[in-house]
């Protein structure tokens, strides 16, 4: 198993434990930033799907489907050559921060679309005639109660886009896996595989295991008291349902 | 201008349409395949975690968790390489087949374990979802009509639970379809990689001796398109389906 149990190999990486270190912090960096990116984009984009004007809401409908149903593999690879061969690159981690970030804010638009969306329509009503503007009423009537049908399905994006970093290699990345790889199947530190390879998988399980773990949790709990406050059938009276959360 | 006519010229090449097309099809293959057995194997894993819960059974639902957990957060470019290094190819694929020579061949083997393996984690916790559905009720009815596990599960858990989950599954193959694309990493012969590879060799094919700006868009905005077109039918079809029933739903409900 190419050194799983030698001591050799092992010792090579903690002597290029720089190499592992660096490439954690860029995943970090990468994942961090993108997700900013993410967030803004998915707010803004979720707010115009459920804003009620048609024209904002097909906006908001064509770039979802159009990020979500091509691989980010091909938009990282897009954005990439486009950029290169037409003479201003900005750098792979820039470009992944980019095309993380576009990708990830079309799931997010839509965790934040049906977060807004599974609020009964007579709260918007009653904030409206309670004199509330629509950042008043968004703020503190609409976001209290959806935040909890929004969180956990955002934990499991950001899971996603963290372990969405690795794709980074294909355009000859700096990422955790990247670094890994070229670790591997390098000249000077190349062969000592299972050892990098398990160092890096593990690496990867300590940023995500946690996320998505509490996201499961989350939504079991929220499930739970769902049932436990709901008496009459839910499918029979939706509302009914979502007004007992 | 004259440039972007030179790649739409790419476009009226036989050859580079025919090379675009195998690749659509190995795409199409590849993950239809790969869902399929994660299915099954997916279906395993679930049913040992959710009902492996007696005292010698115990390891099983163990070794099922930990399965799951570890390919849920791990990428999957990670089991790729993984799986280039250490996963044994058996004879038969180390020939010509598909028009592929034997290289290429264990190279899409590998690639697809690898795939498969990480299709099963999220499909077994798709399966998973389905089970808990099934009220526990049908389960004990099961038994007081004295089936044996085995029955209980094939006969009466697993179709009730599958039949709750097909949208998801069906949304799940728009993902893998978008996941095979990592499979171009390692050069696995599929739409992503024949892309990327026409692109290096665009210089031959558009006549004027370079790789343009144009060519990137020609190329991958067909790619995209291609992707695109597939996905978007498969997501119109689960969101057709998620309608109806949950239409059966509410008519149900009221005849009850």
């Amino acid at each position: 198993m190419s050194g799983i149990f030698s001591g050799r190999a092992w010792g090579k990486i903690w002597m290029y434990r720089s190499t592992f270190l660096l490439g954690l912090v860029n995943t970090l960096e990468t994942a961090f930033i993108s997700l900013i990116i993410a967030l803004s984009l998915g707010i803004i984009f979720g707010l115009m799907a459920t804003s009620g004007r048609k024209s904002l809401k097909a906006i908001s409908r064509v770039y979802v489907e159009v990020i979500q149903n091509t691989p980010i593999l091909l938009q990282l690879c897009f954005l990439y050559y486009a950029l290169a061969f037409s003479g201003h690159s900005p750098g792979i981690l820039v470009t992944g921060f980019i095309a993380l970030g576009v990708y990830t804010g079309a799931y997010m638009s839509e965790v934040i679309r049906a977060g807004i969306e599974s609020i009964p329509k007579g709260q918007f009503e009653a904030a409206e005639a309670q004199g509330f503007g629509y950042f008043g009423r968004m703020y503190y009537i609409i976001l209290p109660q959806s935040i909890k049908v929004i969180l956990p399905p955002m934990v499991n994006t950001i899971v996603n886009m963290i372990k969405n970093t690795s794709c980074l290699y294909i355009v000859g990345g700096a990422d955790l896996l990247s670094l890994t790889y070229s670790f591997v199947t390098g000249e000077n530190t190349g062969g000592s595989y299972a050892p990098a390879y398990i160092l890096c998988g593990a690496l990867f399980f300590i940023m995500c295991f946690p996320l998505s773990t509490l996201a499961s949790v989350w939504e079991t709990s929220l499930k739970k008291r769902d049932r436990r406050t709901t008496v009459t059938n839910t499918e029979k009276n939706p509302e009914a349902g979502k007004e007992a959360v | 201008m004259q440039t972007l006519t030179n790649s739409l010229s790419m476009l009226g090449n036989p050859a580079i349409i025919t090379f675009i097309l195998q690749g659509v099809a190995f795409t199409l293959i590849i993950s239809v395949v790969a869902v399929l057995i994660s299915i099954l194997f997916g279906a395993v894993l679930a049913l040992c975690r959710n009902y492996c819960t007696s005292r010698k059974t115990k390891i099983l639902k163990w070794i099922a968790t930990v399965y799951i957990e570890l390919f849920r957060n791990t990428p999957l470019l990670f089991w790729i390489f993984i799986c280039l290094v250490f996963c044994p190819c058996p004879g038969f694929v180390d020939r010509p087949m598909f028009g592929l020579s034997s290289v290429n061949n264990k190279l899409l083997f590998k690639a697809a374990v690898a795939l498969i393996l990480y299709t099963s984690g999220v499909i077994a916790e798709i399966v998973r979802g389905g089970l808990n559905s099934v009220s526990h009720g049908q389960i004990e009815a099961g038994q007081s009509q004295g089936f044996h596990v085995v029955q209980t599960m094939w006969y009466i858990v697993l179709p009730q639970a599958f039949q709750a989950i097909i949208p998801t599954l069906l949304s799940q193959v728009i993902t893998t379809i978008k996941d095979s694309s990592f499979l171009a990493n390692v050069a696995v012969i599929e739409l992503m990689a024949r892309t990327k590879q026409i692109l290096s060799a665009a210089n031959r094919y558009n006549g004027t001796n370079a790789i343009n700006v144009s060519d990137v868009f020609v190329l991958f905005g067909t790619a995209a398109l291609i992707y695109f077109v597939i996905n978007f039918a498969l997501s119109l079809t689960v969101r057709g389906m998620q309608k109806k029933r949950s239409r059966h739903a509410v008519v149900r409900n009221a005849e009850a």
